[in-house]
């Protein structure tokens, strides 16, 4: 059973080696998911707020990181 | 039929990212047929090889049987954890936060485990097939995973990514064939930015489509995503390095 928790430890630190991070990237996939079809935006604004949040994320995150 | 503002992309995503990975595991495989023979080494890839080959035979066409929307988002996703993971560590590489990675030293590394590994054995030297087969799933599974994910979520992609990915395999092979040494001056940290840059892209543009939103241009928003998140990540390196020098200071 050890190398199947290996494996999977493996597989998951493919998507996650900062818990934060990940958990920030996937809270906004679902808020913008569930919510920017609520919005009545303007059809361009939607996408545009999509790749604001993710960058935003990116950028905050990698900028936490060079400070610790 | 694939559609080149995808299939473009695809194609060097892949091939950039198995580039990297692929250049990794050769260096782990020539320390291996280096210091316990070429039998087991050789052995342990194909092996390896061919797991990784079957994961992708049988796996991308089962994802096609999933409906695209679902399919899209949930390939988006796990493309945007993968991605801007990568990115991340490659921004903090590029701003000299954490260390470059060191293939001629990470040879030398593996050279000294493997010569503590116990006599060699005659005939198929277990150590030998288990060590290149391990570094050739660790390494090659991220390979298959933008594979899957970059050629699934579009119609006929699959292809082109997986020819991305078996060019660089000819590609680092050869060069492994040439030089019988580690290949250390290839720009590992560019090729890790450069893709975390595609592979956001992609997962940004999949994951929105998965949501139904109307991307501005359709499918040309994807070069216009690579060159947003590439601003955003040299944006970002300049202040890493800010930060960085600011915290120096204070302390």
């Amino acid at each position: 059973m050890s190398w199947l928790r290996s494996t999977a430890g493996e597989v998951l630190g493919l998507f996650v080696d900062d818990t934060g991070f990940a958990l920030a990237i996937l809270v906004w996939l679902a808020a913008a998911w569930l919510g920017l079809p609520w919005l009545h935006l303007p059809p361009a604004a939607p996408p545009a707020i999509l790749f604001g949040g993710l960058a935003l994320i990116l950028a905050d995150s990698a900028v936490r990181g060079a400070g610790r | 039929m694939a559609n080149w503002t995808h299939a473009g992309p695809s194609i060097l995503a892949a091939f950039l990212a198995s580039l990297v990975e692929f250049v990794e595991a050769m260096t782990v495989v020539l320390a291996v047929g280096a210091v316990r023979g070429w039998r087991g080494a050789l052995a342990g890839a194909g092996l390896g090889g061919a797991v990784l080959l079957a994961l992708v035979l049988i796996l991308g066409p089962a994802l096609s049987g999933i409906p695209i929307g679902p399919l899209q988002l949930a390939l988006g996703t796990l493309l945007l954890l993968f991605g801007m993971r990568w990115l991340r560590k490659a921004i903090l590489r590029a701003a000299g936060i954490i260390p470059l990675h060191d293939e001629a030293a990470a040879y030398v590394r593996e050279v000294a485990t493997l010569r503590g590994s116990g006599r060699i054995a005659a005939g198929w030297d277990r150590v030998a097939i288990g060590a290149a087969f391990k570094i050739t799933m660790v390494e090659g599974i991220e390979v298959v995973f933008i594979v899957i994910a970059v050629g699934s979520a579009g119609q006929g992609l699959l292809l082109p990514a997986g020819l991305g990915a078996l060019a660089a395999l000819a590609a680092v092979v050869l060069l492994g064939l040439a030089l019988h040494r580690p290949v250390a001056s290839i720009p590992e940290n560019a090729l890790k930015f450069a893709v975390g840059v595609l592979l956001c892209a992609f997962g940004t543009f999949w994951a929105g489509e998965g949501m139904g939103l109307a991307w501005p241009g359709g499918d040309w928003s994807v070069p216009g995503l690579i060159a947003g998140f590439l601003v955003v990540a040299l944006l970002t390196v300049r202040a890493c390095r800010a930060r960085r020098a600011v915290a120096g200071g204070a302390a």
